[in-house]
């Protein structure tokens, strides 16, 4: 075995990349619960990918095929119900743990400087993933996947002087048919995951090269030891592997109680609507996309038309999301961790998650006229809570952080 | 070998002419990837006109026919309901039909038709592309007593009268389209083609 390790070695950096990234990748060592979602991410990016490969076997992205074979999937191939229920619960879940994974870095300012990059990697690997989540939701071609596709596309129609025209380069038709399904199905398949792996390469590649930050928003290499490791680290292999499959052990319970008792999770994973054929004709009487998008989807609603046109409301959500990407540079606080912060970016953080989730809950919900206003109230708080960002940061209290890490 | 001098501002020229070249090289290259995501000529096809045979529609019925793969609206409306158009103008967003864009110009005109008796339009809401239902009753519990009869958006709440007219605060912020369209006879109408300039 070592001879068959030493003729890789010479020849491929095996034993140095296993060093590098997990054996002598040296990790603070007061991570807690926020740090399990990371790993996470990566287990239900593998069960994504093999599920999807699968269904790929026997799906045909055909808009006079498509929702037959997915019947066909979860009546007639052997375990098809499974692979696929797995595939649709992977899908929630991704986002599940992806929103936990950025409020951990909300709470202990993991995108401050110099970590920068590997938010803005992150944020694009998000980007991605709603891309990916909607296109994979017009495969099964039903109502709501018809449906749902025909009002994102036409957010798209309402840039000014191009949306017309980008809209139907988006479809490749002049609705929503067979062109946008198949076409769909080559980028939820092909394209959108080689971008997604190649993004999270960068990510990790940064993460490795900074370090990671922790829960006292200390930089564990200001303080390193007479073997060049910083004091407060430790290997990240074998301590946080074993941490890390515990938590893995708690997720695969938690994903396969959802995935045998409650796969559809009584309509929000999956909508009763889209075991409807898709009928081009008929739009079913409540749409409500999936819930991962519903925050964005109740800005978008909140937002009423001016000057004839809906831009306004497709620009709020579109700035809705890209504000992430500000976020290094709107955090003036001198500390990273909410445990040195002052009251004020407590409370604006309490406010704008209560924000985010009630819009999440307006989004699913039919519009009435109190429900949009309430949505604008929440739309508020929800930019409040960036824009205010530079001028709260800076005037708030703050301890600063200790040198060494807390370890209690 | 003897020293070789380098003309440092000779060599950053060649790099960025190259890279200017080989850019616009790809930009070309990409050119077929794109235009092949445009509507294919068998899609272009598909929109041909089509014909309905108006007889079977009785007063306040609506008929649902496709043409480009949309849901083209025929609604027979009764004098009650051509009445109930001219009520309600201080409501309406655009009344005169001043947006030439949503109609042919020969259906710029109060009940924006050819025929009053027959409203043909697109059955796609302006806002978002969901597809409104059509609500003829007046004044009905959910919408209000207010209500003269039109199309409700479930998606976003739009509200539309029966000549398709957009209500001011409604999502959507134009009329629904009125397709080209002209009358073949009394009752056979041709969806997707203009009538000829009168």
């Amino acid at each position: 075995m070592e001879k068959v390790i030493s003729w890789i070695d010479a020849r491929f950096p095996l034993s140095a990349s296993f060093k590098a990234h997990l054996s002598e990748y040296y990790a603070p060592k007061n991570f807690n619960f926020w740090y399990y979602f990371g790993s996470l991410a990566l287990l239900v990016l593998v069960i994504q990918i093999v599920t999807g490969i699968f269904l790929a076997m026997h799906y045909k992205p055909d808009g006079d095929m498509a929702f037959a074979s997915v019947e066909y999937i979860m009546r007639d191939v052997p375990y098809g119900w499974l692979i696929r229920y797995a595939h649709s619960t992977g899908a929630s879940a991704f986002f599940v743990v992806i929103y936990l994974h950025m409020f951990r870095g909300l709470l202990y300012g993991s995108f401050r400087q110099p970590r920068e990059l590997i938010w803005i990697f992150g944020m694009l690997i998000y980007l991605v993933l709603m891309a990916e989540a909607f296109m994979g939701y017009l495969l099964p071609w039903g109502q709501m996947s018809y449906w749902g596709a025909q009002v994102i596309i036409n957010l798209f129609a309402a840039v000014p002087f191009i949306g017309e025209d980008l809209s139907i380069l988006i479809r490749g038709d002049f609705v929503v048919g067979d062109a946008t399904l198949n076409r769909f199905f080559a980028l939820h398949i092909v394209a959108l995951p080689l971008v997604l792996l190649g993004l999270i390469a960068a990510h990790l590649v940064a993460l490795h090269e900074v370090g990671s930050n922790n829960p006292d928003g200390v930089e564990i290499k200001k303080h390193k030891g007479p073997d060049g490791h910083p004091l407060d680290g430790i290997p990240f292999h074998p301590y946080y592997t074993v941490k890390d499959i515990l938590g893995v052990v708690v997720f695969l319970i938690a994903f396969t109680a959802i995935l045998f008792f409650a796969p559809e999770m009584g309509g929000y994973f999956l909508e009763a609507n889209n075991f409807i054929p898709a009928d081009p004709l008929k739009t079913p009487p409540h749409i409500a996309p999936v819930w991962y998008f519903t925050p964005y989807y109740a800005i978008l609603r909140a937002i009423p038309p001016m000057f004839g046109s809906q831009f306004p409301g497709v620009l709020a959500m579109g700035v809705s999301v890209m504000i992430f990407f500000a976020l290094p540079w709107l955090d003036k606080s001198p500390v990273k961790s909410i445990r040195y912060r002052g009251p004020k970016y407590k409370i604006a953080l309490a406010l704008f998650v209560i924000a985010f989730v009630w819009l999440g809950v307006l989004g699913v919900l039919p519009s009435t006229p109190l429900a949009t206003w309430i949505a604008r109230v929440l739309t508020v708080v929800y930019f409040a809570f960036f824009l205010l960002m530079p001028w709260y940061t800076r005037n708030d209290s703050y301890k600063m952080e200790p040198e060494r890490v807390n370890d209690k | 070998m003897s020293e070789i001098s380098v003309d440092g501002s000779k060599r950053r020229f060649l790099v960025a002419m190259s890279t200017a070249v080989g850019g616009v090289a790809a930009m070309g290259a990409a050119v077929p990837f794109v235009v092949s995501m445009m509507p294919s000529a068998r899609a272009l096809a598909a929109g041909a006109p089509v014909e309905v045979d108006l007889a079977g529609v009785e007063p306040g019925m609506l008929l649902t026919v496709e043409w480009r793969g949309k849901p083209v609206w025929i609604v027979h409306r009764t004098p009650e309901m051509l009445e109930m158009l001219g009520k309600h103008e201080d409501k309406l967003t655009d009344p005169g039909s001043e947006n030439t864009a949503q109609q042919p110009d020969y259906c710029q005109n109060p009940t924006r038709s050819i025929n009053a008796k027959y409203l043909v339009a697109v059955g796609i809401c302006t806002h978002l592309g969901c597809s409104p239902t059509y609500r003829k009753e007046v004044g009905p519990a959910d919408l209000g007593a207010d209500w003269p009869g039109g199309f409700f958006c479930p998606c976003h709440g739009s509200r539309f009268d029966l000549a398709a007219r957009v209500f001011a605060g409604s999502p959507a912020p134009t009329n629904l389209v009125v397709p080209p369209h002209k009358y073949l006879s009394d009752t056979k109408l041709l969806v997707g083609e203009d009538q000829a300039a009168a």
